[in-house]
């Protein structure tokens, strides 16, 4: 599958411009992430190519296929899950299941076999004729992703699918994720750093409705100063160097952030003093906060502006 | 396995039926009894405060009603599915366009009337001496009044952005359109100078046409006519605003 944007920008009543000349070129198969703070563009950028917003200029390609031009034929091979949708409570999952599909241009009875089996495959046996209403919060995501999958898209859109999910709900997702990409884009816009970095085969970071760097983990990782991380766990560690970063996420455990050399030059000392100790490739929220600084520096910058 | 969907326009239009129509029936029975309630309230406050002279009026009037709400109940379902569940954002990235999504829509809120209609069928069978040709234009009238009235339903709903709004508006329309014009009354009950206003409703004139086919009202030719050019001129640039000035695609 093929996604691609040139310049692509929309600004919102004159004003605020919620994306600003994002170019890309995407071809591949699997889970395209999109991360970023509150406001980055990820659902606008979402919106545009899944053909329910118009840009402001610029341009959006689905295969191809021009998103604004021929919407009618993006349409045939896109389907998506938008932030905040949720199955309406007075149907079965089984009616939201297939009325989606018959929407699609499914006949009644092709929906309703495709509905069974993909709320089969959902775990979701059982359910079908209780109203939706009386599912958790995460049957109910679950069932939504069900709806587009269902329908055999090639190209999927899920807008923050697992916001508000427990841990286990969201890892049952991600379960379902992993296995309906193989023949498929999906684009999977998320505030989960974890999720991201665990589903995403590419990953495209947003700031401010630019496009900061996209990639897989080890390309982004490579990118950045402080690409390990060293796990002390000691009452007594105490560090003072240049060019690392510590974090002391307790009395008793510090994480230390640097590069290769700078973190297995601390093991001698670590190792001789008899403390517990693991080295780790920095995850995404670290390569995210050193790619876009925490929230504590946006708000200095912020001050600073003012 | 996985192949080109064609578009099935039927699949489409059936799709709306039932999510808005016939499982809500299903799954909620009382909402037979909500669309039930509305037009045959007004027609029984009319009928027992005449003493039942006005009975065959008000029963046209009824379906007059009966039509105009569908318009104002499609506004608030839309709504509510487009702002509160984001049903519509699904809609529109899928092969369904604009208008097969309002005719299944539209078809969805008269399938949730047949209860009422059929009923107002039979008052009307009973009590209205109307002929066959009368019957017709009837029909004709009633289709465009409904028209008029879904157009409108989608156009308002296209621009609410929650529910409250929603409710804002069909506030405001139900009376405008149903309650206080000449629909369940002949219109030479209003006085002048007010009878003017009356004008400024579209169901007054669908009502004209009516009453002046069951015997109510006499319009004349030329009052015949004004009224049909009047209703249709209104229905026609509804329903262009309806499928070209909607937000179906947001800008």
């Amino acid at each position: 599958m093929r996604l691609r944007t040139l310049e692509l920008s929309k600004t919102y009543e004159k004003k605020y411009k919620a994306l600003e000349n994002l170019s890309l070129d995407l071809n591949m198969n699997g889970i395209f992430s999109v991360i970023g703070r509150n406001g980055a563009g990820k659902t606008t950028f979402v919106r545009i190519l899944s053909t329910e917003l118009l840009p402001t200029s610029g341009k959006g390609f689905i295969n191809e296929v021009d998103v604004v031009e021929d919407a009618e034929t993006v349409r045939q091979d896109i389907a998506v899950v938008p932030q905040e949708a949720r199955p309406l409570p007075w149907l079965t999952p089984l009616q939201t299941v297939s009325s989606y599909l018959m929407w699609r241009g499914y006949s009644y009875r092709e929906s309703n076999e495709k509905g069974k089996e993909a709320l089969r495959e959902l775990g979701l046996e059982g359910k079908e004729g209780q109203k939706s209403r009386k599912l958790s919060g995460g049957q109910k995501r679950k069932l939504m992703v069900a709806t587009v999958i269902a329908s055999e898209a090639p190209v999927i859109f899920l807008d923050e699918p697992t916001t508000g999910l427990d841990y286990l709900s969201r890892k049952e997702l991600w379960q379902l994720l992993s296995r309906m990409k193989k023949d498929r884009l999906i684009i999977l816009t998320t505030h989960y750093l974890e999720e991201a970095e665990t589903l995403g085969d590419q990953i495209m970071i947003l700031d401010k409705g630019k496009l900061v760097d996209i990639g897989g983990i080890d390309d982004l990782r490579s990118k950045v100063k402080l690409p390990y991380v060293l796990k002390v766990h000691s009452e007594n560690f105490r560090i003072e160097e240049d060019d690392v970063q510590v974090h002391n996420v307790s009395d008793k455990e510090t994480f230390v952030y640097g590069s290769a050399s700078k973190i297995y030059g601390l093991i001698p000392y670590l190792v001789t003093n008899k403390m517990k100790f693991t080295v780790e490739e920095a995850s995404l929220s670290s390569i995210f906060e050193q790619y876009l600084g925490t929230d504590e520096d946006e708000e200095e910058n912020e001050e600073k502006n003012w | 396995m996985r192949r080109k969907m064609k578009r099935r326009i039927g699949s489409q239009i059936m799709a709306s039926i039932l999510v808005n129509s016939i499982y809500a029936m299903i799954n909620y029975p009382v909402v037979l009894v909500n669309t039930l309630l509305a037009p045959l309230a007004i027609l029984a406050v009319v009928t027992f405060a005449s003493r039942g002279a006005l009975l065959p009026v008000a029963a046209v009037g009824a379906l007059i009603m009966n039509m105009v709400s569908s318009g104002t109940s499609l506004q608030q379902d839309l709504s509510h599915l487009k702002n509160d569940m984001r049903l519509q954002d699904m809609i529109v990235s899928s092969p369904t366009s604009s208008l097969v999504y309002i005719i299944g829509m539209a078809i969805s809120e008269i399938v949730y009337s047949i209860p009422t209609i059929a009923f107002l069928i039979v008052l009307n069978a009973i009590f209205v001496k109307i002929t066959l040709l009368g019957g017709f234009i009837l029909f004709l009238d009633m289709a465009t009044i409904f028209t008029f009235s879904i157009s409108l339903g989608f156009f308002l709903s296209t621009f609410t952005s929650d529910i409250i709004q929603s409710w804002g508006f069909s506030g405001i329309l139900s009376p405008l359109l149903t309650t206080i014009p000449p629909v369940y009354y002949p219109i030479t009950y209003i006085p002048y100078p007010y009878r003017y206003l009356a004008y400024l409703s579209p169901t007054t004139y669908a009502s004209e046409i009516a009453q002046s086919q069951t015997g109510f009202y006499n319009p004349g030719t030329s009052g015949f006519a004004i009224a049909w050019i009047v209703l249709l001129g209104i229905t026609a640039a509804l329903t262009y605003l309806a499928l070209k000035r909607s937000r179906w695609r947001e800008i």
